[in-house]
């Protein structure tokens, strides 16, 4: 730098210092901190201008400069502040156990908040409450790490940047929030369920981890029929993965499973579940339905046993509540098991006429249209198999589960 | 946090002198209860799109057309600011716009720099 060039920004600055100052005193209210930012703002001057020349107007370059580091540290120290406030204060409680229940069940609504993907829920909700490790949770969504880190990262930022409460809803939103929680949960069952190859443990351990998380929020959030009932759903569904796939790893149809195989004790501990969930006479959620629906299955000792009638005005009531594709699909089948085949198809023609059902079968089961035996149908509508579909469309992670095709 | 609430309604749809006076009641209502709240810092209805003009500049040439940038079903009709406790906070008062029945709101939370 020649010596020309250097007294001239001397001079700038110089010039400028004064005023800067004092408009840095007024605005940040703290002398000290403006001196401060100042002083860095000059060196940083002092860098900049004899690479891109002097500025014209220095003093608000200074002004700026100075100002956003004075941000910073006011940022930084602030929240400093209350991290250290808050943090003394809890130290007082370190191992009350109810604080930490209350920030698990915290975590669990946040990471389930509805601002958020549903995708990013279940992602979330698997990194930070299951405490998978980072590869689990991608290879639970068949992803790369990369693609999982991505996309955790931009769903933390968006709680931060949001305002995404760290909180438990309040009695008026809690109804919904809680549903929202246990369709996340009830996602990541199925992401398991619907893993029927074995190639993969980890997703089959996701049923693990999805009755695992459901034991959390009954535990923490006792008295919710739909949260007993939730449990009670999956632990019947998961009596059955010992009979599910054969030994070649195909797909073995509910009726034709070796009941004998079932797990007893799971099926006990859902019914036990199921039935005070719908003694506490709250109103029936679809997960209540569901889960009646499921014992019916489960406590049917031969398939030939299965209550259709009592299946096909459970799923009368689910119907109303969830009008989709799958229940009015299940609800046809349930029908025409209880009062055969014309029955059930007049069922099936009267839905044909739906467009979101028309819809619905071209993509999911392109084979599907060309059906007309009633058997063949029976078999394509397998409840477990449309719920598999269901999920993999809303998740859209992967086709039609084998077996379901054609 | 301060949330901006973005009002969209078709504004084309039609409704009658007294559900129009009815629905200024429910914003009246609503402005005082967020004034009261003390979330309130900015609300205002805007002016039909039929009067709107989008301005773009290509190829460093002011262009000026007719009406706002997209055609679409729901138009921004208003907005809402309010400082709030947390995106729930906000989105509870979103809940309460009488567009949330009609049409959408959408709730972004205002990029701060000090």
């Amino acid at each position: 730098m020649n010596s020309e060039v250097n007294a001239r920004l001397t001079a700038a600055i110089r010039s400028d210092t004064a005023r800067v100052r004092a408009r840095l005193v007024r605005e940040l209210n703290d002398f000290d901190l403006a001196e401060d930012v100042l002083q860095d703002a000059v060196l940083k001057a002092l860098k900049v201008w004899p690479q891109s020349g002097i500025p014209d107007h220095p003093a608000a370059w200074l002004t700026t400069v100075a100002k956003r580091l004075a941000i910073d540290i006011l940022r930084r120290a602030r929240v400093h502040e209350r991290m250290v406030s808050s943090l003394e204060q809890e130290d007082l409680n370190a191992d009350d156990p109810q604080i930490f229940d209350d920030d698990l069940l915290k975590l669990i609504f946040t990471c389930c908040h509805p601002s958020l993907n549903l995708e990013a829920q279940v992602a979330l909700t698997l990194r930070s409450v299951v405490d998978l490790s980072l590869p689990e949770v991608a290879s639970a969504f068949l992803v790369a790490p990369r693609t999982m880190e991505q996309r955790l990262i931009r769903a933390k930022r968006k709680i931060r940047l949001a305002g995404i409460p760290f909180a438990i809803p309040e009695a008026k939103e809690l109804p919904v929030r809680l549903n929202g929680v246990l369709t996340v949960i009830y996602l990541v069952f199925n992401e398991g369920y619907s893993a029927t190859m074995g190639e993969n443990l980890i997703r089959r351990e996701l049923c693990q981890c999805a009755i695992q998380l459901a034991r959390s929020v009954n535990r923490l959030m006792r008295g919710r029929a739909e949260v007993q009932a939730l449990l009670a759903l999956m632990l019947f569904q998961h009596s059955r993965a010992a009979t599910r796939v054969d030994d070649q790893g195909a797909l073995v149809l509910l009726e034709d499973q070796d009941r004998t195989h079932w797990d007893r004790q799971a099926i006990e501990e859902g019914k036990i579940l199921i039935e005070k969930a719908l003694r506490l006479g709250q109103r029936l959620g679809p997960f209540q339905l569901q889960a009646a629906i499921a014992a019916n299955h489960a406590v049917a000792s031969r398939a030939e046993d299965t209550d259709w009638e009592d299946i096909a005005a459970l799923y009368d009531e689910l119907q109303k509540l969830q009008p989709t594709p799958v229940v009015l699909l299940n609800r046809a089948v349930a029908v025409g098991m209880w009062l055969g085949a014309a029955a059930g198809l007049t069922e099936l023609a009267r839905l044909s006429d739906d467009k979101v059902m028309q819809d619905f079968i071209c993509i999911t089961a392109p084979g599907l249209v060309c059906c007309c035996a009633w058997g063949r149908m029976k078999k394509l509508f397998r409840p477990i198999g449309w719920r598999g579909v269901c999920v993999a469309m809303r998740l859209n992670l992967r086709s039609l589960p084998a077996g379901y095709a054609n | 946090m301060r949330y901006m609430l973005l009002i969209y309604e078709n504004e084309n749809a039609g409704s009658n002198d007294e559900e129009r006076a009815a629905t200024m009641q429910r914003y009246m209502a609503f402005s005082q209860e967020v004034r009261e709240a003390g979330v309130y810092e900015a609300g205002d209805p805007l002016m039909p799109t039929d009067t709107a003009t989008t301005v773009r500049i290509s190829n460093g040439q002011v262009a000026h057309t007719d009406g706002p940038f997209a055609e679409t079903k729901e138009q921004l009709g208003g907005y809402y600011i309010l400082n709030c406790e947390s995106l729930d906070q906000a989105l509870a008062y979103a809940a309460k716009i009488p567009a949330a029945e009609t049409g959408s709101l959408e709730v972004r939370p205002i990029m701060e720099f000090e």
